[in-house]
């Protein structure tokens, strides 16, 4: 089943390759008929997950390469599937995204196929040999798309973005290799090591996980690795932008949840102050830098950057030496729930920048003015989003927030009650944007942009609703978490 | 085993030498030259068989009253050549202008005797034959561009600066003599490990070692004899460097192994005093040697503009890599230094064949050339990024997994910085790879006439490349039959 998810799109590449290089449409729609093949089978997953256990479900267990004794291992608990449900949602309402791709159409879905594999794979992989190639599978579409299909600086964006994730990448090897030579029998095996997680104690492996740590912190990004994350960003196509804000970014507060916590919880507990701390930075740092952005996607990233904040703080929270199951558990939920949801809000941030760039064909935030009378959808969307992404309560990012914040609050008090300024300057600088984008007079310049269309509107509205939806009713994927959850707490300790 | 027994175990050697002899003497009396690439390369075909026959039946013997060593290691070290020069002759068939003479094709099958010679030499003498054999045609082979200034003046530095390494080697070859009074490999590591006397002559073994290691060395090209390696690749004919830049080298390294396996004292057990200071002493020395070679190369790679100067100065860096292997003297290093040579023979030699058709169709090898290639030869644009991102090293590509095998072997050994040192690099290699690949894809021409050469790739060119491309991928993913050859012919389990 799982393998059938991962890949379904691999399945399109044979067909987009035989298909002639001008059938654009044809292209197109099969990319969406596998995907949404692909999202549906998720969603029958869905059903069918059993939230009583915390135990991984829908487990494919092969034995793939004997000599090293790697397997090919899948299987999700609640963490896994909620990624795993996030991946063909963006996925596809990426692909509505890409409809305005003209150039090398043909390429562009191939890699956009591959990629979609490449994220699946990692949410899905037990065993860390596995979890490796295919984070690595990731890299080189990722490093394509942004590249030839990127905006100006794209070459420029795309090896950085390249050899920031490889550096993180080389040190996930070389703990992986550590890791898998420190025990006998020698295993890849996620559950194993994490069965022997006690004899992973000491500077060394306090070592091991500083490498780790900035393998999945390039990712996440964490201060002060983020600096590769608004140049690619900025420079990539919006469907691209919406990947990676969507899901590529989660894969490393996934791999710190899912590897480093209960692999190395001795260095955890160690490092959690720090963790804290970067966090706290994050936040703050980040909704400081964004306020400073003119372009519209670069102010996305950045609040991208100090969204992710939340996340890494609330994992802080559950490596501290001693927390209570109280904290713990409200923490680790919230920054589960953050990567979920923050993955459909900065998705929906994403796509609206990218509508307005197609009309204006510039991204200056101070160059627009009144938007709001010519494209009332298109303002009412954006603000949708913007509040969405405030934290506003009725929305999900509120949700996922005040849950972190309720976990930390005990921890580190200083640290949360300083992170929960990060919230009113994210909300200073959404209303400041707003203000300049739709209210005040009307730019002349822009007094006949078409407003959003049926197509745009078809991309935002089921994250809208996902996002309303979790926002009034959030117990449906906490529900579905919450046991894995509980199971990862108790792992930490 | 007498002279005249040994002579049946010889067979792929003296089907080479017939197959030379007959070459220049079919030349004389028939002229068909059109006919003698063909000759050529069924000639390698028969030595491959009778050594695959061999290495199946698991023959195992000393030949010659011992100077040469006919085992599961050599053999597999055959294969490779046969396999080398038969890329080499399917090269040079697809080149179009015939400037070539047919001595060239005899001097290719003497070249690979003496890479038998030199792979499967059990004695110090023998070593010396098969190096000057390989070296002396490979003069030969790099000058054979008539009329070509640089190809003469790459012939004649190889010439100066092969003969010195000769030289320096020859002396230590001399001081193994004068400190143990035998020429024979085994002898001299029976004599170096039971021979507890040795007080002072530590020294004059470690010179001896040293100046023994500057001839094996220059094969492969590492810092500090890597001089010769740009200089020489770039002037010489593009197929002869592909050869150049897998067959010598693997040889290089299998004479590595076998001396110094058999010579530094790996096990324990031997007990000579002081022996496991000295073995450190030794380990450290290959350890900045192989850390000097990587770095060197790959740093020097980055300004190149010339494409084989480029590949030159990366073959210098895998060197480096290679030589990973040998500082930790294990048995996982030496079968990841062997399983990395036979994926690097396709991914190079696949890289070189790219450059030498765009040499072919341009007469150009500089990087400009390749602006915008991905778009006017989508086929040949990806093979050479798949190429060029399996030299980086990443998954799911066979690069990758040699990688990993070397740096699994170095982390089990525990030689973390070394690890480090060589991933780091691996990050550094990418940029200039990755330079290539964004000529190719990134920088699209203004000038793009799509499709316009796309007539220039002949179906040989195809069915090549993908001789080249398949292995790259499927021993990315599953190379357990290679690694259970490769076990079978080192002998371990």
């Amino acid at each position: 089943m799982l393998t059938l998810l991962i890949f379904l799109p691999m399945l399109a590449v044979p067909v987009i390759l035989f298909l002639p290089a001008k059938a654009h449409k044809t292209i197109r729609w099969t990319t969406v008929f596998f995907t949404a093949i692909q999202l549906a089978l998720t969603i029958y997953l869905l059903t069918i997950y059993n939230t009583k256990t915390a135990d991984f479900q829908f487990v494919e267990k092969y034995s793939w390469i004997p000599a090293f004794n790697v397997e090919y291992y899948l299987g999700v608990d609640g963490l896994g599937i909620l990624m795993v449900l996030l991946t063909p949602l963006i996925c596809f309402v990426g692909i509505f995204a890409s409809w305005g791709i003209s150039k090398g159409v043909k390429g562009y879905f191939i890699l956009y196929m591959i990629l979609n594999t490449g994220m699946m794979g990692v949410f899905c992989a037990l065993d860390f040999f596995l979890f490796y190639v295919f984070w690595e599978v990731t890299l080189l579409p990722m490093y394509f798309l942004i590249g030839i299909w990127g905006g100006p600086r794209k070459e420029y964006a795309a090896i950085k973005f390249f050899l920031y994730t490889l550096f993180g990448s080389v040190l996930m090897l070389l703990v992986m290799l550590a890791l898998y030579f420190s025990v006998t029998p020698h295993t890849f095996s996620i559950p194993e090591l994490i069965k022997v997680s006690s004899t992973f104690k000491g500077t060394s492996w306090f070592l091991a996980f500083i490498g780790l740590y900035i393998a999945f912190a390039i990712k996440v990004p964490a201060f002060p690795f983020h600096t590769w994350l608004p140049d690619a960003h900025t420079e990539a196509p919006t469907a691209i932008s919406v990947i990676l804000a969507g899901i590529l970014l989660k894969m490393g507060v996934y791999g710190i949840i899912r590897i480093s916590l209960p692999i190395l919880p001795d260095a955890a507990h160690s490092f959690a102050l720090i963790m804290a701390l970067i966090g706290v930075i994050n936040i703050v740092y980040g909704a400081l830098c964004t306020m400073a952005q003119k372009d519209l996607k670069r102010m996305i990233a950045y609040s991208s950057i100090s969204h992710m904040g939340f996340c890494l703080l609330g994992i802080s929270v559950v490596c501290w030496l001693g927390v209570s199951a109280d904290s713990a558990i409200p923490a680790l939920t919230g920054a589960v729930l953050q990567m979920f949801n923050h993955g459909c809000i900065a998705g929906m941030l994403f796509l609206i920048a990218g509508v307005i760039y197609d009309r204006a064909h510039h991204r200056d935030i101070n160059g627009f003015g009144g938007l709001a009378s010519r494209m009332p959808l298109y303002a009412g969307m954006t603000t949708f989003a913007f509040f969405a992404s405030m934290g506003l309560p009725g929305l999900s990012g509120f949700i996922s927030e005040i849950l972190v914040f309720m976990g930390g609050f005990n921890v580190f008090t200083t640290i949360t009650i300083i992170s929960v300024s990060g919230v009113v300057l994210t909300a200073g600088y959404f209303l400041w944007a707003m203000q300049r984008m739709f209210l005040g007079p009307l730019n002349e310049k822009y007094k006949d942009l078409p407003d959003i269309n049926g197509r745009e509107m078809f991309t935002l509205v089921p994250l809208g609703l996902i996002v309303l939806f979790l926002g009034v009713y959030p117990m449906p994927a906490i529900n579905l978490i919450s046991e894995s959850i509980k199971n990862l707490v108790t792992l930490v300790k | 085993m007498n002279n005249l027994e040994s002579l049946k175990y010889f067979l792929p050697e003296i089907v080479l030498v017939g197959g030379a002899v007959f070459v220049v003497l079919f030349d004389l009396i028939a002229g068909r030259r059109k006919l003698i690439p063909y000759i050529t390369l069924w000639v390698l075909v028969v030595s491959f068989y009778v050594s695959a026959n061999m290495l199946a039946q698991g023959v195992d013997s000393s030949l010659f009253e011992g100077t040469v060593r006919l085992n599961g290691f050599t053999l597999f070290f055959k294969l490779l050549f046969c396999v080398a020069a038969g890329l080499t002759v399917l090269f040079s068939i697809s080149k179009q202008k015939e400037h070539q003479g047919i001595e060239y094709y005899a001097l290719l099958l003497i070249s690979t005797l003496g890479l038998f010679i030199l792979s499967s030499a059990n004695d110090l003498l023998m070593i010396y034959l098969g190096l000057e054999t390989v070296s002396i045609c490979s003069y030969l082979l790099v000058a054979s561009l008539k009329g070509t200034l640089k190809s003469s003046e790459a012939g004649l530095k190889y010439v100066i600066y092969g003969a010195m390494a000769s030289g320096i080697m020859i002396f230590g070859m001399a001081l193994f003599y004068g400190l143990y009074g035998t020429l024979s490999l085994p002898d001299l590591a029976n004599a170096v490990t039971n021979t507890p006397k040795f007080g002072p002559g530590i020294l004059t073994l470690s010179a001896a070692l040293f100046m023994v290691f500057v001839g094996f060395g220059y094969k492969i090209a590492a810092v500090p004899v890597h001089m010769w390696c740009p200089d020489v690749y770039e002037g010489a004919p593009t197929e002869i460097t592909a050869f150049l830049s897998v067959a010598p080298k693997a040889a290089g390294f299998a004479i590595l192994i076998r001396f110094f396996f058999n010579l530094i004292p790996a096990v324990p057990e031997l007990n000579i005093p002081n022996s496991a200071q000295f073995q450190n002493y030794w380990q450290t020395i290959m350890a900045v040697i192989s850390v000097l070679t990587m770095t060197v190369g790959n740093l020097a790679a980055l300004h190149q503009t010339n494409l084989k100067r480029l590949l030159a100065y990366s073959s210098i860096a895998h060197a480096g890599y290679i030589l990973m292997g040998l500082v930790v003297l294990t048995q996982g290093g030496m079968q990841a230094m062997v399983l990395y040579l036979p994926i690097y023979l396709f991914m190079n030699m696949g890289a070189f064949f790219v450059v030498y058709i765009i040499e072919r169709l341009t007469g150009q090898v500089d990087i400009s050339e390749y602006e915008g290639l991905g778009w006017r030869m989508p086929f040949l644009g990806v093979l050479m990024a798949i190429f060029l991102f399996s030299l980086v090293g990443l998954p799911p590509l066979a690069g990758f997994i040699g990688k990993l095998y070397l740096f699994a072997a170095v982390i089990d050994a525990h030689w973390y910085k070394l690890a480090i040192l060589g991933v780091l690099n691996g990050v550094v290699s990418l940029y200039y790879y990755a330079r290539i690949v964004k000529a190719m894809w990134l920088n699209v021409p203004e000038t793009a006439a799509p499709g316009a050469p796309r007539s220039a790739l002949n179906a040989f060119d195809v069915i090549l490349l993908l001789i080249f491309v398949i292995p790259v991928f499927v021993l990315g993913v599953w190379f357990t039959p290679l690694i259970q050859i490769i076990n079978k012919a080192l002998g371990l389990h």
